[in-house]
């Protein structure tokens, strides 16, 4: 018979071990611990220079085909095509172009920020703006704003109203959207604190609300950038023409009647340009300098 | 049914138990709303606070000790009873109650350490110069001088603390308010906090009301504490306690102390952790 006493006794325990120190090299002794890479692998590591090679590669492959297939009205040369640009801004067609196209962004943008702040303020004040804000947004969000284009000439007339009216809905919902839902994601320890700080309404919501929903303001407005860019080159294709002034959209419609290709490329890419302008640099400066230096964002 | 069967003499602390008292809580019923029920988190509440006390609200998780907290604070009106500070009610959130709450996200993350101190007196009408002078020394107080002008994010839990209770104490309230400041810390940290607010309180004298659930926090924290039993919370007893010297807290007086509480929350003996957290 073998009680539990003595099978307990057995289990083997940890093994008795002597314990033991080591001598550590002195670090000057390995020579340098810190040694710079060399320069190709330091260059390989920055993201602009692998972006760099890629254009490059882009171009190079694009003027490659251009010269292969030798037919400069349905693909210029990428030579041609920076040539055509270079001369669009010489001669200030481009400029002038782009000038009335951010000038009616720049319109219906602001109009759309403003009536976005509206209705978060109906919507963080009142359970019905909540859902006024809610019922309008599902409604609207979902509808691309060009679609209302048709109906804004019918309202509006031939004009840039008509487009800054649908560059409007374009922004409005998104950053209303966004706004909103920032709002009410702000911990009840933060609306706590501004509050035993004695803020009360407007200096509340201005000085603890929106700081502390900025991530999701500015996400809000990136969206509605990119939303109302779109949406404002596409109005002006098809219609962007006001008293012999027209935008962007209108410059690569025109040059798309004359047949001149490279014209037409060199437009897109001043669309592409000020869209990385935009997204690159000016909402990127923003980021670096709020809610990334807050660590309210990473990355 | 409250009993009034005084405790041995302890000695009253400080400035301590004299002339008017600085908050009075009668009668305090607090209720909350849930999305099933109307919960009733205290019953009948009712202490005094003198100033310069250390008040210590004790009970178990559930005893309706924050909602109290909160009650006070301004954020909960009462259902039954009121709550007198300087002898006119308690009506909303301010200023003369500054809290400092358990989590680390009370700072504002988009300003620095001192632009944090300074926001609630800039915005209370206190001039620059002095806010800043005000700020900088209350900074320099916790022991936070080397981080002015680092934004929350990049502080440790223990530095969100005290950042946040010099941003309180640099307002100057008539009352401190003190919510689990200390409960999300690890146990190493707690214990420095604890011994740095009770020197915080040797500099300054200013009046506290702490809410834990720690008995080792409330005997080390407190000058007297009000234990209040589970759910809904009632005032049990209203403590004194001799405050405790680092080795004294190994010692036989203040087992004996923990012991008793423990007796009336739990009906039995406490065992003390080393880490001074029930």
């Amino acid at each position: 018979m073998v009680t539990p006493m003595v099978e307990t006794a057995i289990k083997p325990g940890p093994l008795a071990r002597p314990e033991r120190e080591y001598d550590v090299v002195v670090p000057e002794a390995l020579g340098d611990v810190e040694q710079a890479l060399p320069l190709t692998e330091r260059l390989w590591n920055s993201t602009a220079i692998r972006r760099l090679i890629i254009l490059i590669l882009l171009a190079a492959l694009w003027e490659a085909y251009a010269r292969w297939s030798n037919n400069p009205l349905l693909f210029p040369t990428f030579t041609d095509t920076v040539e055509a640009w270079w001369h669009g801004i010489i001669s200030g067609v481009i400029p002038q172009r782009l000038a009335v196209t951010l000038r009616m962004l720049a319109a219906g943008y602001g109009i759309g920020l403003a009536l976005a702040g509206v209705f978060v303020t109906l919507a963080v004040s009142t359970r019905l703006g909540t859902d006024l804000l809610s019922t309008l947004t599902a409604m609207f969000n979902p509808l691309p704003a060009i679609a209302l284009l048709p109906l804004a000439l019918l309202w509006l007339g031939l004009g840039p109203p008509a487009i800054i009216f649908v560059i409007v809905n374009s922004v409005l919902w998104a950053v209303a959207l966004n706004t909103h839902a920032g709002c009410l994601a702000v911990s009840t320890t933060l609306r706590m604190a501004g509050q035993t700080f004695g803020l009360k309404g407007f200096r509340y919501v201005v000085k603890i609300l929106m700081p502390a929903a900025f991530p999701a303001i500015l996400s809000g407005l990136k969206i509605g950038w990119a939303f109302a860019w779109r949406t404002l080159i596409a109005a002006e294709l098809v219609f962007g023409v006001s008293s012999g002034s027209g935008g962007l959209g209108w410059y690569i419609f025109e040059n798309r009647n004359l047949l001149d290709t490279a014209n037409v490329f060199a437009g897109l890419l001043t669309v592409m340009a000020v869209g990385l302008f935009v997204e690159g640099i000016i909402f990127r400066t923003i980021e670096a300098r709020t809610v990334r230096r807050w660590g309210m964002q990473q990355g | 049914m409250q009993q009034a069967r005084e405790l041995p003499d302890m000695p009253a602390p400080g400035a301590g138990a004299s002339g008017a008292p600085l908050l009075r809580a009668g009668g305090v019923t607090v209720q909350y709303k849930t999305p099933d029920h109307l919960v009733t988190a205290t019953y009948r509440v009712s202490f005094d606070i003198y100033p310069a006390e250390r008040f210590v609200i004790l009970g178990p998780s559930g005893c309706g000790k924050s909602t109290l907290l909160k009650a006070i604070a301004g954020f909960i009106k009462p259902v039954e009873g009121e709550i007198l500070l300087k002898g006119s009610p308690v009506s909303g959130p301010g200023p003369d109650r500054m809290m400092v709450f358990q989590e680390f996200d009370q700072l504002l993350p988009w300003k620095t350490v001192i632009q944090n101190v300074m926001f609630p007196m800039r915005e209370n009408g206190i001039a620059h110069a002095e806010a800043r002078a005000r700020a900088r020394d209350a900074v320099e107080r916790v022991g936070l001088a080397g981080f002015v002008d680092v934004y929350p994010h990049m502080l440790s839990g223990g530095m969100k603390q005290r950042c946040a209770i010099a941003r309180a104490m640099a307002m100057k309230p008539d009352v401190l308010l003190m919510d689990e400041p200390y409960g999300s810390l690890d146990a190493l940290t707690r214990r420095n906090m604890q011994d740095e607010l009770l020197q915080l309180w040797e500099d300054t004298r200013f009046t506290l009301v702490f809410v834990t659930h720690s008995i080792e926090e409330a005997v080390i924290v407190g000058s007297r504490i009000a234990v209040l039993s589970p759910h809904p919370g009632q005032v049990r007893a209203e403590l004194n306690s001799p405050g405790f010297a680092h080795d004294a807290r190994t010692g036989l007086a203040f087992q004996n102390l923990v012991n008793h509480i423990s007796g009336m929350l739990f009906g039995g003996n406490h065992k003390i952790d080393g880490d001074a957290h029930g």
